[in-house]
């Protein structure tokens, strides 16, 4: 009888030792997170001024802004995300409609799923490998190729999944409309899963405008104002890079405005994205 | 009659198109993956000619003697990943139980919300405040503490002594762990999730406590995609650049303790590779890069291949 009691308690109290490490570990989690988001705020706050909008990157030492950073960094991440979206719907539409038979759509899919996570400083090797070294300078289309780069698996991944989760009765009722399968694709199937990859390529672009790794052999840095995608063009990350390594006070002080104008938009992105698809979700 | 058919005919060609357009974009995966392979091999051939494998072994990197060898930042990699997941898997677990099994339900998805936006913050931002914010105070407050007290153990000792500098692997290791914790967490949570309500509820009717169902129902039963989730895990810190880049302190040397600065592949590419000047410099670098490429593909091939062993078991049992 000792016993059971002895064990009964044993058992409790390794439940409660358990679930309140568990406990811990959670808040563990947030507490980095405002950690940071903290620090952000309190660097970054004072730091963003409207001067940040209405000039272009200082010479060391001197005070400036960070116009054509931002402008760099919007064009890259336009035109990266022009170039992998529609080349990532239509694989993902491959994958989830024709892709049943044959051990093509399997392999893609795996070999997508690997490069979902493959390191995105190898792109910026790869894209300086194949387009840099070919044309002899640095420029913002490489940029923006690297940045493509890594938007087509996120789109691939999520085109097949949302494409996945359209019933089939749908297809089969356009299809026993005459419709050709074409039509049934583009005008039934992927509009029925749009909020899903309207999600997908919003996530993309939440991951694409904080990379800084790809663009450090591709698009370089430009300290001036250019719009020109042939040259050297300035972007946020390695601005911040750069301005963060330096020892001056004022370049440092313009990094931290750049990491927090990132940090606010990627996070914008991300929740802006969730709710979007929480809505769809429940309207169906 | 005839407009009728060749209509139908336009439609057949119109369908082959498209088919043929969209399986040319799958395809492109494949071709893409062959190219960045390819790419890096012929860009690393002058490196794999001078040294062999003999880069792989030595710890040189003398630019000015054009020697160069991939030991120490290969190390550095292995090392701070390593690091990282011995404190992101027993966080990353704790984490899921709480989603899975004691959040309260209205907290449940901003809780999740929340873990998912540290892995959404760019690793660039966890770089800087590494480096600002979480190294000086690491230095004055955590390092002298190691020193004194698990630098003088036996064996692991000299590990942990070393000037307390707040740069090094060590640093490195923990800020790494801070970015993998998420993504280990949510595959964790989602594959708990798929644990049959049937089997907890038997074990909670037998008398399970709810640490007991954890340890002794949903971990068995989803051990393949726990696996999955910390290998998914370690492919992200062994590629992981700017974070590692901003604290590692970039140091070609190899030491035996973790607070001594060191460098890791990615990094070494990141603060080098723009400045090298010379081909074999280059290649050695591409080297090195195409070594992270390898070690993170087959990392993450099995990472992926452990969670669709799970996703095909779920489907059986459904």
């Amino acid at each position: 009888m000792n016993t059971m009691l002895n064990l009964y308690t044993r058992r409790r109290i390794v439940n409660a030792v358990g679930l309140s490490v568990s406990v811990l570990a959670m808040l563990f989690g947030l507490f980095w997170l405002c950690w940071i988001l903290l620090t952000l705020l309190d660097h970054g706050l004072p730091a963003l001024t409207p001067v940040v909008f209405a000039q272009m990157t200082p010479p060391p030492g001197n005070s400036g802004g960070l116009l054509n950073a931002i402008a760099g960094s919007v064009m890259m991440t336009v035109v990266g995300t022009l170039i992998g979206t529609p080349i990532g719907i239509l694989a993902g539409t491959y994958l989830a409609e024709f892709g049943q038979r044959g051990w093509m759509a399997p392999l893609t899919r795996f070999i997508n799923d690997v490069l979902l996570s493959a390191p995105s400083i190898v792109i910026g090797l790869f894209v300086y490998e194949m387009y840099v070294v070919r044309v002899r300078h640095f420029s913002g289309w490489a940029g923006a190729f690297a940045l493509s780069i890594l938007v087509i698996p996120v789109v691939i991944r999520t085109t097949e999944n949302m494409l996945r989760l359209v019933p089939s009765t749908l297809r089969e009722a356009a299809a026993a409309l005459g419709a050709p399968q074409w039509k049934v694709i583009n005008f039934v199937t992927l509009r029925a899963a749009r909020a899903g990859i309207i999600t997908g390529v919003m996530l993309a672009v939440a991951r694409i405008s904080g990379e800084t790794a790809p663009l450090l052999f591709t698009a370089l840095n430009n300290q001036f104002w250019s719009s020109n995608m042939s040259q050297p063009m300035a972007n946020l990350p390695v601005v911040i890079f750069q301005f963060a390594m330096s020892p001056y006070d004022d370049w440092q002080k313009l990094a931290w405005a750049g990491a927090l104008l990132i940090t606010l938009s990627v996070l914008t992105l991300n929740i802006l994205a969730r709710v979007l698809f929480r809505q769809n979700a429940t309207t169906h | 009659m005839f407009t009728h058919e060749t209509r139908l005919k336009r439609q057949a060609i119109f369908d082959l198109l498209f088919r043929s357009l969209t399986r040319v974009c799958a395809f492109g995966v494949l071709a893409l993956l062959a190219a960045i392979i390819i790419s890096l091999l012929v860009g690393s051939m002058p490196a794999i000619h001078a040294f062999g494998f003999g880069f792989l072994a030595s710890s040189d990197w003398d630019p000015v003697n054009g020697r160069f060898g991939g030991l120490v930042p290969i190390i550095g990699t292995l090392v701070t990943s390593g690091i990282a997941l011995l404190i992101a898997i027993p966080v990353s677990f704790g984490i899921a139980i709480f989603l899975t099994e004691l959040s309260p339900r209205v907290l449940r998805r901003p809780l999740g919300i929340a873990i998912e936006l540290l892995a959404g913050i760019p690793s660039i931002i966890y770089g800087m405040w590494g480096l600002f914010e979480f190294a000086p105070l690491f230095a004055d407050h955590v390092e002298p503490w190691l020193n004194r007290h698990v630098g003088t153990l036996p064996y692991i000792g000299p590990l942990f002594s070393g000037p307390p500098m707040g740069i090094g692997l060590l640093t490195a290791g923990i800020i790494l762990a801070i970015m993998v914790i998420p993504f280990i967490a949510s595959v964790m949570r989602d594959v708990f999730d798929v644990v049959p309500t049937l089997l907890k509820e038997s074990a909670y009717g037998l008398g399970a406590t709810t640490w007991e169902v954890m340890w002794q129902v949903v971990l068995p039963y989803t051990k393949v995609g726990v696996a999955g989730g910390i290998m998914l895990g370690l492919g992200r810190a062994l590629g992981e650049t700017m974070a590692v880049t901003f604290v590692i302190g970039n140091a070609h040397d190899l030491s035996k303790s973790l607070l001594m600065p060191g460098n890791s592949i990615s990094s070494a590419l990141a603060n080098e590779f723009n400045e090298a000047v010379g081909d074999l410099y280059t290649s050695s670098l591409i080297e090195l890069g195409l070594i992270l490429f390898f070690i993170t593909f087959v990392v993450l091939s099995i990472a992926r291949y452990m969670l669709y062993k799970l996703g095909q078991r779920e489907g059986q049992a459904a």
